[in-house]
């Protein structure tokens, strides 16, 4: 290795086109005139779980928001590149950003239960989409409500309002309804940083069960949490992604000097 | 070594409370001053209550339903003004709710940028203009307009005999329960629309950002998600419009025609119970006249006590979140 070099280094792995479900191809992103992420190019893999890492600022989250176009609600903020979901150009100004947003679906930081009650929450987004029968739309909230490892604690009590659950349980309401909608791609924005150790261990089982039906991109600063649940790992720094692999590659032996620095606790 | 031990000690113990003194005077203060609120508010419903007395002795309970109100005769029956009063204000709120809603959507959600701060400043200087202003403006160049584009091809276009017709007789010259109804709504809108407005801005980003990303439209994430979220604030804006609407006084005294008869048509002349005690209260000579002025004030009260009291009802069914 250049050691003069290793400030700039940097080393993105190739994944087999026919397994990639999102291709992210030279995006940049501003903030009105702060420049977030620069050129970053990487590949999500179908039905795997690619985390995303690096230190506060570093473009992560902003990364995760253009994958849906959260960014659109917000004037000033702007992405150019592409976006590849599918071969589809999510950047396109043709997409329709509804439909993108129920083909790619978000759980946040903090849990966000609408105010309602607790089967409505999961039944909202399936309600815009689906004109479901009773019987099949309780079918689905039970699934889903299943798959996100809450119904046994919610199953007598579906008509209380979402916001009467605790933090932890809120937070997987919160997955629920997001994979009720059957998204391709679920996005997770730090998810379990609100919740205390039990919850978060309960919700990353959680994560690696639903990669079976949808393509998953988790954005953490735990990195035992990215060293867990992921197939992949991308480290991002100051706008750039450093570094792309697969997990184990990655944590045991990273290719460049940034993320060795970074997972062995000398920076970030 | 009995240095170090000397650091070992306990701290020395604080004799008496920091600012004993002023704290006492500080919740004595506090106290005194919601307790002085409540005083106030006994004093005001006792006093309208002995005012009004002689009318309510003599007219019963038949002084909220007769329809007759002559200080010639000295017959006082108030059903007129109170239900001018209910009609107008129901009225401007049905009228305005609406829009104001929408104002509060398109500030919140589809407003560009730059034109977010003019128009919401617009919204809150509106608000702000004093009644009497509304009242003239209403009178001078409100009510030949309404006469001219709505009144008139209205009754022109009633076919005669019909139940259009009963409810577009009037005296064509743009005052009546219609257009005092419409100037109502115009003056509690910017009001409603700037409280909702700020209610919806409260409203969590992750919480509308996550109505969206699940591919709702954005009437889809105000109607089912943002509104919700804030409907508690929701109700309390209303019921302070409709407060606001039902006391209103020179505006509606301007405009609303002040006959005591029971109004009966869109343009009929009519009054409010504030426009009724506004315009008699320096003539009432007799006292029972002036009893019937008071117990009018205290039936106003009853009424937006009322108004208050069913949206703290509303607010208890739907108190399901915390």
């Amino acid at each position: 290795m250049n050691n003069t070099a290793h400030e700039f280094e940097t080393s993105v792995a190739t994944i087999d086109p026919s397994l990639v479900k999102v291709n992210v191809k030279n995006l940049d992103f501003y903030y009105g005139g702060s420049h977030a992420l620069k050129s970053v190019s990487i590949p999500f893999a179908r039905n795997q779980v690619t985390a995303l890492i690096g230190p506060s600022g570093c473009g992560k989250s902003t990364l995760l928001r253009t994958l849906n176009r959260m960014y659109a609600l917000y004037p000033g903020q702007k992405a150019t590149g592409e976006i590849l979901i599918d071969g589809e150009n999510a950047l396109s100004p043709r997409t329709d950003l509804a439909r993108l947003r129920a083909r790619v679906g978000m759980v946040f930081q903090k849990p966000t239960p609408f105010p309602m009650s607790i089967y409505d929450n999961v039944a909202f987004g399936v309600r815009l989409y689906e004109n479901l029968s009773k019987a099949d739309m309780d079918v689905r909230v039970e699934e889903s409500l299943t798959r996100a490892a809450l119904w046994d604690e919610v199953k007598d009590k579906l008509r209380s309002p979402g916001l009467g659950l605790s933090g932890g349980q809120q937070q997987r309401l919160c997955v629920a309804r997001g994979v009720a909608v059957k998204p391709e791609v679920l996005l997770l924005d730090e998810p379990t940083s609100a919740l205390d150790p039990i919850s978060s261990a309960r919700l990353e089982e959680t994560v690696t069960t639903l990669k079976a039906d949808h393509t998953i991109v988790i954005v953490t600063h735990n990195l035992g949490q990215a060293a867990r649940v992921s197939d992949y790992t991308g480290f991002m720094y100051l706008g750039e992604l450093v570094e792309f692999g697969p997990t184990d590659a990655v944590f045991t032996r990273p290719a460049t000097r940034r993320t060795s620095d970074y997972i062995t606790g000398r920076f970030g | 070594m009995s240095d170090a031990s000397i650091s070992h000690a306990p701290p020395p113990r604080r004799t008496a409370a920091r600012g004993a003194l002023l704290s006492t005077l500080f919740e004595g203060l506090c106290f005194s001053a919601a307790t002085a609120l409540l005083a106030a508010l006994s004093g005001l419903l006792i006093a309208l209550f002995i005012g009004g007395w002689p009318a309510i002795k003599k007219f019963g309970f038949g002084f909220i339903t007769t329809v007759t109100w002559n200080p010639v005769t000295e017959v006082y029956g108030a059903a007129g003004p109170i239900v001018g009063t209910l009609i107008t204000s129901g009225l401007a709120l049905l009228m305005a709710l609406p829009v104001a809603a929408g104002v509060a959507f398109f500030l919140t959600e589809l407003c560009p940028a730059p034109l977010r701060r003019p128009i919401g400043t617009a919204v809150e200087l509106l608000a702000g203009i004093p009644s009497i202003v509304y009242g003239m403006w209403g009178l001078f160049i409100f009510a030949p307009l309404f006469a001219k584009w709505i009144q008139r091809p209205l009754m022109a276009a009633a076919p005669p005999g019909t139940i259009w017709e009963s409810l577009t007789l009037g005296i064509p010259n743009g005052s009546g329960i219609l257009a005092a109804s419409i100037i109502l709504a115009i003056m509690i809108l910017p009001f409603m629309a700037a409280t909702l407005r700020d209610l919806l801005m409260t409203v969590p980003p992750a919480v509308r950002e996550s109505a969206y990303g699940l591919g709702s439209t954005t009437s889809e994430v105000v109607m089912k998600v943002t509104l919700p979220y804030v409907r508690r604030g929701a109700i309390g804006a209303v019921m302070l419009g409709l407060g606001r609407a039902l006391g209103e006084t020179m505006a509606v005294t301007f405009i609303i025609g002040n006959s005591h008869d029971f109004p009966t048509s869109a343009f009929a002349s009519g009054s409010t119970i504030a426009s009724t005690i506004a315009n008699e209260f320096t003539e009432a000579t007799s006292d029972v006249h002036l009893a019937a002025l008071i117990a009018l004030g205290l039936v106003l009260f009853v009424i937006t006590f009322a108004v208050l009291a069913l949206a703290r009802l509303l607010l208890g069914h739907q108190g399901d979140r915390a």
